[in-house]
């Protein structure tokens, strides 16, 4: 736990970051699917990088969530910064898990894809394949985050159910072994 | 009408700056800014880094998986997928007319849908910046700072998306990715008991949405003359609409206008689309440029979303939101507003229409009948159009004789918008940072005029640094799983991993 506050004075709020890569942001909106437990939830941890802050480095946490699977070059850069900052890190959700819908086109090349999209694509002006250095290399096939570093948990879910978020946090939070009832766990 | 900061001249004699990612929207994009040595602005891009290929991965798939399958391109707005998926799916089953309970189902789940993403995007995605001010200290500039310093009114935003996202679990089944629409009607319709528990709350809703959109006229209003001007930039606007002009999200016609308010075209059957829509593609971004095929790329561009459809109708059919719209108008002194942040407002009146017709419709006997389904015969094309919270979608399918998708175009909201966000923050970029030393409180200034476009990106980008020319994705066993090199042309070539 994180030893000191904004204030200077001691602080054991867990400090938590988030992030979504090759996801659908599913898995934040059932975070916030928590509704007004998120009053509770503010009282109990603090957050570092997430979408839903400006903080853009992700600093040393007791906590990560990853939504999404590993799909560019970019994705494994925030992946690795995760795991080197996260004491816990969370496949969270799906996609994390195990790719999920995006890892659909696994089954394709990744040129044939983009060929789709940018060549053979329905009212395309100026065929072309976007190829700028700022935007990121796309990896040829949509892998689950455990592929790529070590993950400490697996909340299944598309997305996982808001209840089965709250039960992870609090009995994370109160220090007890993770225990999903049943009926938290399902993918749809 | 564009802005020459699309491309800068010579772009190797300037310095980078980099906002990356862009916060507080969904997804992830990132801003590059190239300066000289006195800092003005010569280049501000927006790049969109997500690419799934959507349109190829479902080839192959039957047609009757598609609304639960594309739905989740995004989990902001997964109705407004499953939605426009299975508007395309009737066409494909031969339906051309719902049953009045499917129809109106369908509708009050695109409402609850609407009703959510408006609540979720103002309140905790975008109120931190108009209640704190742009120049927040960056630890506090968020939804946590508002349950701390404006408790009410963190509260009221989480309970009208709480209330969103319910009429979505009654219609649907579950809040995300659920299942409610298929091809020719819905599964389910409401029962008296999902009724009465969403009657229990709709007056309160009402009511806070009507504050909701005091508290932003009020924000707009007090420095008319600045939030006139911030990110302003003159568009043509798109939107379906109403048979009679009204606002209208769920099914209607194409109506496009342009910067002074005349009509490019009008009711246009949206199954037309690709002759009146053509898209460009620019190398430094994978989000395409839709354009107005008769203006051109240069002038065809667009805005679409809250701003673009109050704007465009005619009027509004519910009386609150009406009365809202009417001032609203008056502000653009006979032309439509152009004002990135009254992007904001708009949206918060289509909560309030949102939260109007959801009364309207939990009053209707039909929402509870037992007629669900229509049947025709199978055809090979259909197309899918509506208004999501971001703006006008389009799913196109064509399928083979066996039901299977053999062509995709998708065209997502956010995509609509993309000229039309560069256009917004290059104006701030020129306006205000211009020759200035860019300082965080300053870069802010260039996501503010983002956020009010409320962009979906949903997906994950992050600094770069220099591009490597040949990437190995090495597992946490040691194992080469990927491995992806960038020729001199910039063309992609995957090489079969080593012992992969």
């Amino acid at each position: 736990m994180d030893s000191s506050g904004s204030d200077g004075r001691p602080n054991s709020k867990l400090k938590v970051a988030t992030a979504s890569l090759a996801g659908c942001f599913g898995c934040h909106m059932s975070l916030l699917d928590i509704d007004e437990r998120i009053i509770e939830l503010v009282e109990l941890v603090r957050l570092d990088r997430t979408p839903l802050t400006d903080i853009k480095t992700i600093g040393d946490c007791d906590l990560g969530l990853i939504e999404g699977g590993v799909a560019n070059a970019e994705n494994v850069e925030v992946l690795r910064n995760f795991r080197r900052h996260c004491k816990l890190l969370v496949a969270f959700g799906a996609c994390a898990v195990n790719g999920g819908i995006p890892a659909m086109r696994n089954q394709f090349a990744l040129r044939e894809c983009l060929e789709e999209s940018y060549i053979d694509g329905i009212g395309v002006h100026n065929p072309g394949i976007p190829n700028d250095p700022e935007i990121p290399l796309l990896l040829s096939q949509v892998h689950p985050i455990h592929e790529v570093v070590r993950v400490d948990y697996f909340l299944p879910g598309c997305p996982p159910p808001a209840d089965a978020i709250w039960t992870f946090l609090t009995e994370l939070l109160a220090g007890e072994p993770i225990r999903l009832p049943y009926t938290q766990l399902h993918y749809d | 009408m564009a802005s020459g900061l699309e491309t800068a001249a010579h772009p190797e004699q300037l310095k980078r700056i980099v906002i990356d990612p862009v916060t507080r929207v969904e997804g992830h994009g990132k801003v590059t800014l190239l300066l000289d040595a006195d800092n003005h602005v010569h280049q501000a891009r927006l790049h969109i880094v997500e690419f799934r290929g959507f349109e190829k991965f479902i080839q192959g798939r039957p047609f009757w998986e598609l609304p639960v399958l594309v739905q989740r391109l995004c989990g902001i707005c997964p109705v407004s997928h499953h939605l426009a998926a299975a508007k395309a799916c009737d066409q494909l089953v031969g339906v051309d007319r719902l049953t009045p309970t499917a129809d109106k189902v369908r509708r009050l789940m695109h409402f609850g849908q609407v009703l959510q993403s408006h609540a979720l995007h103002f309140f905790h995605l975008s109120s931190p910046d108009l209640l704190f001010g742009f120049d927040d200290a960056v630890a506090h500039r968020n939804i946590v700072g508002v349950i701390q310093d404006h408790p009410d009114i963190a509260r009221q935003g989480v309970l009208l998306r709480k209330y969103g996202q319910e009429v979505i679990r009654v219609t649907c089944g579950k809040r995300i990715h659920g299942t409610g629409a298929i091809p020719g009607g819905v599964n389910k319709p409401v029962s008296d008991a999902e009724r009465a528990m969403l009657r229990a709350d709709i007056g309160q809703i009402v009511q806070w949405a009507v504050d909701a959109v005091g508290l932003m006229r009020r924000i707009f209003t007090t420095d008319a003359a600045y939030h006139l001007q911030f990110g302003a930039v003159d568009a043509n606007t798109l939107s379906l609409i109403g048979t009679d002009g009204a606002l209208e999200l769920y099914h209607g016609g194409l109506r496009a206008r342009d910067a002074k308010g005349e009509a490019i075209f009008d009711q246009a059957d949206y199954r037309d689309y690709a002759s009146l829509l053509r898209e460009q593609i620019k190398p430094w971004s994978y989000m395409k440029f839709p354009f107005i095929a008769a203006l051109g790329p240069e002038a065809g561009w667009y805005r679409v979303g809250p701003l673009a459809r109050v704007n465009n109708c005619d009027r509004i059919d519910t009386p609150l939101a009406e009365r809202e719209r009417i001032e609203f108008s008056a502000i653009g002194n006979g032309r439509p507003v152009q004002a990135a942040l009254a992007t904001h407002w708009a949206r918060l009146i289509e909560l309030l229409y949102c939260a109007e017709s959801i009364e309207r419709l939990l009053d209707d006997p039909d929402i509870g009948g037992s007629d669900l389904l229509v049947e025709g015969a199978q055809r090979d094309t259909g197309i899918g159009v509506l208004e999501a919270p971001r703006g006008t979608l389009f799913h196109h399918y064509e399928v083979d004789g066996d039901g299977l998708v053999r062509k995709a175009n998708l065209i997502v909201s956010t995509t609509n918008n993309n000229q039309a966000m560069n256009e917004s923050i290059r104006q701030v970029a020129a306006t205000y940072l211009d020759g200035h030393t860019l300082t965080e409180p300053l870069l802010n200034q260039i996501e503010v005029a983002i956020r009010a476009f409320d962009p979906c990106l949903s997906c994950a980008t992050h600094a770069l640094g220099k591009m490597p020319l040949q990437i190995d994705l090495v597992g946490a066993d040691g194992r080469v799983l990927d491995c992806i090199r960038k020729g001199a042309s910039g063309d992609i070539e995957a090489i079969p991993a080593v012992g992969g």
